[in-house]
C-alpha cells in the first residue's frame, strides 16, 4: 500500500488561510483562528520577511508519541497518518513530552481532556479523498499524494529554483524522515523549526534499553538468586557443623 | 512479637498548618476534578510535565526505595540484624507507592483510565513497562505488608504461607524495583534535544537506579531518626551507622558514573555558565559532596546529629537530581518559564501530609518497630 504524505512549498503560500479554515470545519475545532497551535488549531499559517510558513504536525515515518504511548492511544497508520484514539488516552501527556517537533495540544480546562493534532484528515483519505488543507488550498501550495512523489517533485523544484529555494527538504530526513514535507526560501531555523534534530528515529533510544529488559530480569534473577542461594546454603551447612559439635 | 505501647503527642504549633493543608487540599481536589488540569495547574502545551510529575511521582518513587533495599539485604543477603528497621521501610515504600499512585490520579488527564496498560498494550513504551513494574511492585508490597499484619494478628497459617513465598516474593521485588527505579530515567532517553545536557545522557536509567540505591539507604536512616523522635522510642544506632557505609558507598558509586559520563560528553562547563541549570546543577552536586564528606569523617558518621545530617543532605541531593532531570532541564528548550503554581504545591504538600499522618497511625496500632527493649539496643 502506498503511504501518503504532505509537500508544503512556502514559495507559493499566499497566506490565504483557506488551509486553517477548511481544518476547523473538517474536524469540528471552534474558535477563531489562531497564530499558534493549540486544541482548536491543529494547523496555523504565520509570516516571516514576507514568506508564509505553515505549522502542522509532521507525521514522523517512526513517531516519538506512538511509542511513547503507554496504551496505544496513537497509531501510525500505513497510510501515513499518525492517529489518534481518546477514548483509549489516559491522559499522561508523555506524547507532548517526547514529540520532537513540539506538536500535541492538550485540553488543559477541559475536566475530560484529549490530545489535539492534525490527523491528516484519515478518514477523508480512506474514502480516497484529499486531507482539507490539500483539497482547498488554491495555490497548490499544500499538496497531497504518494510520499515518494512528493519527495521527487521537491527535489526537482530545489534543482530547478536553487536560488528560490534553500537547499533542504525538510522532513525528508529529520528524526528518521516525516510524512510531511516542507521546502521555502527561508532556512528553517529561522521560521522556529527544530533543525538540529537527528537523522536516526528517537524511538530507537528508548528501544535499546527496553529491549534489553528480558536479559537484565534474567541475568539480575539468576545473580541475586544464586547469591541468595550460597549464603543461605553456607549458614545451613553452619547450622549442621554446630549441631555436630555439640553432639559430639 | 508485642508491639510496644507508642504514644504520640502532636505539637500544637504543628496543629494549625496541617489542618490548613488538609482543607485546601480537599477543596483544590475538588476544583481540580471539576474543571480540568488548566484551573490549578501553571501546565501548559509547551511544558505538559509539571510538579506532580516530578515530585510526587519521580522524586516519590525514588524516595520509596527502601523497602526493595532493606528486603534484599535481609532476606537475600541474609543480614538479619537489619530487621528492625526492616518493617518501618516496608510500610514507607508501601505508603510510598500509594502516594505515588494517588499522585499521578490528580495528574492524569483521564485518571478514570488508569487501568488501560492492562489490557491496552505498547511494549516499545517505557511509560508502559513502569506502569507494570509499579503495579506488580504494588502488590508485592502489599504481600509483604500484609505479613506484619499476619504476624500482628497471630494468623499462624498466613505467617507460615509467607514464609514459604517470602524468598520469591522478595526476589520478584528486588527485580521489578530495579527496573522501574531506572526506568523512570529511560522515560528521559527519548528527548535529547529537549533535556539539558547536564542531565541528559544514554546512561540515565543507571543513573536512576545507582541513586535510588543511595537514597533507599538515606530514606530508612532519616526515618528512624523521625520515627525515634516523634514516638519516643528507642534508636538502633549502630544499625544505622552501618547503613550509613552502605549510604556512603552508593553515593561515590552514583558521583563517579556521573562524572565520569559528563567529563567524557564535555558539558561540565555549563556548570559554571552561571545559569539556572548550572546553579541547580551544583546544588545537586554540593548537597551529594556534602553528605560523602560527613560520612566520611568518622567521628561526625558516628555522632548522632552528624549522621542525621548526611542522610538528609543525601535525600536532598537525590530530589534536586530528579527534579533538575524532569523540571529545571527541562525548562530552557520549552521556553515556558514553569514554575508550579500555589495549587500544584498545596496538592503536592497535602499528599505527603496525609502519607505522614498514616504512617504514623500504622506505627501506633501496628507492630512496626520492634519491642522498647530490642529497639534500645543503643543505650
Amino acid at each position: 500500500m502506498a503511504t501518503y504524505g504532505l509537500l508544503l512549498d512556502f514559495n507559493t503560500c499566499i497566506g490565504c488561510k483557506a488551509c486553517m479554515r477548511s481544518c476547523k470545519e473538517v474536524n469540528n475545532l471552534s474558535g477563531p483562528l489562531g497564530q499558534e497551535l493549540s486544541a482548536e488549531n491543529y494547523t496555523v499559517v504565520n509570516t516571516y520577511k514576507d514568506l508564509n510558513y505553515r505549522k502542522m504536525c509532521m507525521h514522523c515515518l517512526t513517531p516519538s508519541c506512538t511509542s511513547v504511548c503507554p496504551v496505544g492511544a496513537l497509531k501510525k497508520s500505513e497510510l501515513g497518518p499518525v492517529t489518534y484514539d481518546g477514548n483509549k488516552c489516559i491522559g499522561c501527556r508523555y506524547c507532548m513530552v517526547a514529540c520532537p517537533f513540539s506538536i500535541p495540544r492538550y485540553e488543559w480546562n477541559n475536566p475530560r481532556p484529549v490530545v489535539r493534532k492534525c490527523i491528516m484528515c484519515i478518514s477523508r483519505i480512506e474514502q480516497g479523498k484529499e486531507p482539507a488543507c490539500a483539497w482547498v488550498c488554491p495555490m497548490g501550495a499544500t499538496r497531497f499524494g504518494e510520499r515518494d512523489r512528493l519527495l521527487d517533485i521537491a527535489r526537482a523544484r530545489l534543482t530547478r529554483h536553487p536560488d528560490k529555494y534553500v537547499n533542504h527538504i525538510y522532513g525528508e530526513k529529520e528524526a528518521g524522515g516525516t510524512s510531511v514535507l516542507m521546502i521555502s526560501s527561508i532556512a528553517f531555523a529561522d521560521l522556529g523549526f527544530r533543525s538540529t534534530l537527528p537523522q536516526e528515529p528517537l524511538p530507537d533510544l528508548t528501544w535499546t534499553v527496553l529491549r534489553k529488559i528480558p536479559n537484565i530480569v534474567f541475568t539480575a534473577g539468576i545473580v541475586v538468586g544464586g547469591i541468595w542461594w550460597v549464603i543461605n546454603r553456607r549458614m545451613e551447612l553452619d547450622r549442621e557443623n554446630n549441631g555436630n559439635n555439640h553432639k559430639a | 512479637m508485642k508491639t510496644m505501647a507508642i504514644t504520640i503527642k502532636p505539637k500544637t504549633f504543628l496543629l494549625l498548618p496541617v489542618l490548613l493543608v488538609l482543607v485546601a487540599g480537599v477543596v483544590l481536589t475538588v476544583v481540580r476534578f471539576t474543571y480540568g488540569l488548566g484551573k490549578v495547574t501553571a501546565l501548559s502545551d509547551a511544558f505538559p510535565w509539571g510538579l506532580w510529575v516530578g515530585f510526587d511521582v519521580v522524586c516519590g518513587v525514588a524516595l520509596a526505595a527502601g523497602g526493595f533495599i532493606l528486603t534484599a539485604i535481609t532476606y537475600l543477603f541474609n543480614a538479619e540484624r537489619y530487621k528492625p528497621v526492616l518493617r518501618p521501610a516496608i510500610l514507607t515504600a508501601f505508603l510510598g507507592y500509594i502516594l505515588v499512585s494517588v499522585g499521578l490520579l490528580y495528574d492524569l488527564g483521564k485518571p478514570w483510565n488508569i487501568w488501560h496498560p492492562l489490557v491496552m498494550w505498547n511494549p516499545h513504551s517505557v511509560m508502559f513497562e513502569v506502569a507494570w513494574c509499579v503495579m506488580l511492585y504494588s502488590t508485592v508490597l502489599a504481600l509483604e505488608f500484609s505479613s506484619i499484619i499476619a504476624e500482628a494478628m497471630k494468623w499462624k497459617k498466613v505467617v507460615t504461607a509467607f514464609h514459604a513465598i517470602a524468598v520469591p516474593l522478595v526476589l520478584a521485588g528486588v527485580l521489578l524495583s530495579t527496573l522501574h527505579q531506572s526506568s523512570l530515567g529511560s522515560l528521559f532517553l527519548i528527548v535529547p534535544l529537549k533535556l539539558h545536557p547536564l542531565w541528559y545522557s544514554s546512561l540515565l536509567p543507571l543513573n536512576f537506579f545507582l541513586s535510588a540505591v543511595a537514597v533507599g539507604f538515606a530514606m530508612v536512616i532519616l526515618e528512624s531518626f523521625i520515627s525515634s523522635r516523634i514516638l519516643h522510642r528507642g534508636l538502633e544506632f549502630d544499625l544505622l551507622v552501618d547503613l550509613g557505609r552502605f549510604l556512603w558507598f552508593a553515593e561515590i558509586v552514583f558521583l563517579a558514573v556521573r562524572l565520569q559520563d559528563l567529563f567524557v560528553s564535555g558539558v561540565l562547563h555549563y556548570a559554571m555558565d552561571g545559569s539556572l541549570e548550572g546553579i541547580a546543577f551544583l546544588i545537586e552536586m554540593g548537597l551529594f559532596f556534602t553528605s560523602i564528606l560527613l560520612l566520611s569523617i568518622r567521628r561526625i558518621h558516628n555522632s548522632k546529629i552528624g549522621l542525621f545530617f548526611a542522610a538528609a543532605t543525601a535525600v536532598l541531593g537525590v530530589m534536586a537530581n530528579r527534579l533538575n532531570v524532569s523540571l529545571v532541564g527541562m525548562l530552557s528548550d520549552s521556553k515556558s518559564g514553569y514554575f508550579p503554581s500555589w495549587s500544584e504545591i498545596t496538592i503536592s504538600l497535602f499528599l505527603v501530609t496525609m502519607g505522614v499522618i498514616v504512617f504514623f497511625t500504622a506505627a501506633r496500632y501496628l507492630p512496626i518497630f520492634p519491642p522498647e527493649k530490642e529497639a534500645d539496643i543503643s543505650k
